[in-house]
């Protein structure tokens, strides 16, 4: 048996913060943008059920955190980013990209308005140093300072429909001492809403607990610095055993994004793909009154022709994967003609059945479209499928 | 079941049970480790000729697919429908249940691997 896998990271330079307590659980580690990660600990389909039915611990400590400070930081964004981030409140977040000048993709992004005067800018761990040398490029002309705090910043997300109960069970965390507000930590955290964040602490130390995930479930990230990661990491899973919570690595955190739709960098999002192909044209402000790299491109829009993200659905058990062609009878020819290509695709762990997204040529993105994707010389029909495959059921 | 260390393997991580002139062939633990969750194994039909190094089946996990290669020369005696129907037999329990199938050959290659060759290959 030999495997199309990624072998193991064992070449990767960088561990987290949270190496050791992976390494004890027993995790296998990948190779993630150089980073050792662990992949799953037992079971990825376990970890997947759990997030979906109760909870998971994901260490994102990879992921990169560049903080924009100053006076015109929110203007610095308007014009670095596609969205218009001024316009965010403090604690609020927005999912927001970085444009080439060209409107395609460099990154996609998660901006958090941390105070009148601070942005902090969540990049992908592959695109941490474009990201930063970007937002310096672009913000030179303002009055804004950018810090790459990636080395001083670990990540912790809990994800799944137990995550407030298991936050609201863990000992230590509590509402920033300095915050105002009067409510309690846990009548606040309760009321966070989603893509908002909170100030807190963690036996003194400061955290970031924001109502953002990457899983289609309730969720909760967690920032904080890479001393105190460990403690936090331990204490909400010796609190959230009882609820059902387990580690959950990377290899889960995939089938989890791509059952709620959500676009991967690199495989869905690119320097080649503008926004709109991607299903993302309502991320770039076209609105916002001052100029932003990407604008004009974006103004221009993609080519007619160009290829559209879509989801496909399959029969049986065999997955479309990344890579992938997708082919479509053409009536005028009577053959089959390729017409795109998988991004990602896997077996659907809670729907059962083969699920991809794949770019595709535009007349053939109309949902319930019949087309067939070649698995390794085998072409097998999958149908035109609106994003997202899952969407949980709102309480 | 015969002990890990009475089984021949191979390079490719599958593992072989030889009694008289049958191969019972299943991947290793090292490997449906690697893997992950398998969730789809395709096997070759019963009855069907099989030649060694010549891909003749699939794994596949939630993150990737592995092929299943012919150990040996020979004819399918029997492929696991078990393992088709529950493809987690693999991960459970790779060196018994999860056994994927069984080839009469006519003769062994003699590159297979002992035991503690193929520990030393994995270095496990």
């Amino acid at each position: 048996m030999t495997s199309q896998s990624t072998p193991d990271g064992t070449n990767a330079e960088r561990t987290s913060p949270l190496h050791d307590a992976h390494t004890a659980a027993g995790a296998s580690f990948t190779d993630f943008a150089g980073w050792q990660m662990p992949v799953r600990y037992s079971s990825d389909l376990a970890e997947h059920h759990a997030v979906r039915t109760a909870a998971g611990l994901f260490d994102l400590s990879h992921m990169g955190e560049i903080v924009l400070l100053g006076p015109e930081a929110g203007e610095a964004l308007d014009y670095a980013l596609a969205g218009k981030l001024s316009a965010l409140n403090v604690d609020q977040a927005k999912y927001s990209l970085l444009l080439s000048r060209s409107g395609g993709i460099v990154d996609d992004l998660v901006v958090y308005r941390t105070g009148d005067d601070r942005y902090m800018v969540v990049a992908n761990a592959s695109n941490r140093d474009a990201v930063a040398a970007e937002l310096r490029d672009r913000t030179a002309p303002f009055d804004v300072e950018v810090f790459d705090e990636s080395d001083d910043i670990a990540l912790i997300a809990v994800q799944g429909p137990a995550a407030l109960s298991i936050l609201l069970a863990t000992p230590g965390l509590s509402a920033d001492a300095g915050a105002l507000g009067g409510s309690d930590f846990g009548e606040r955290l309760s009321a966070l809403k989603y893509y908002w964040s909170l100030p807190a602490e963690f036996e003194t130390h400061p955290v970031l607990i924001a109502r953002t995930g990457y899983t289609g479930e309730d969720g909760f990230e967690l920032y904080l610095a890479p001393d105190n990661a460990r403690a936090l990491w331990d204490a909400l899973l010796e609190a959230g055993a009882e609820q059902g919570l387990v580690p959950a690595g990377l290899a889960s955190r995939d089938t989890l994004r791509l059952e709620a739709g959500m676009p991967l960098y690199g495989h869905e999002l690119g320097l080649d793909t503008m926004p709109a192909q991607a299903g993302l044209g309502r991320v770039v402000n076209l609105a916002k009154d001052t100029d932003f790299v990407g604008r004009a491109a974006s103004e221009e829009g993609p080519d007619p022709e160009a290829r559209v993200l879509v989801g496909l659905a399959g029969e049986g058990k065999r997955a479309a994967r990344a890579g992938y062609p997708v082919f479509a009878h053409d009536d005028t020819t009577g053959e089959d003609a390729e017409v795109g290509v998988v991004t990602s695709g896997a077996l659907s762990p809670t729907l059962g059945m083969p699920i991809a997204m794949a770019y595709v040529a535009p007349r053939f993105a109309r949902e319930n479209t019949v087309l067939h994707v070649d698995v390794r010389g085998t072409r097998l029909p999958f149908t035109v499928t609106a994003l997202p495959f899952y969407s949980r059921k709102k309480r | 079941m015969a002990a890990e260390r009475d089984l021949k393997y191979t390079p490719e991580h599958e593992w072989l049970l030889v009694d008289g002139d049958v191969a019972t062939v299943g991947i290793t633990a090292y490997a449906a480790e690697k893997l992950g969750d398998v969730v789809f194994v395709e096997l070759p039909e019963e009855g069907s000729d099989v030649t060694a190094g010549r891909v003749v089946g699939e794994i596949e996990s939630t993150k990737s697919v592995g092929e299943l290669f012919a150990p040996v020369n020979g004819t399918v005696a029997e492929a696991n429908s078990a393992v088709v129907d529950a493809p987690e037999l693999v991960n459970s329990d790779p060196f018994g249940e999860g056994w994927l199938v069984k080839v009469r050959f006519t003769e062994l290659p003699d590159n297979l691997l002992s035991y503690d060759e193929y520990a030393a290959l994995t270095g496990e």
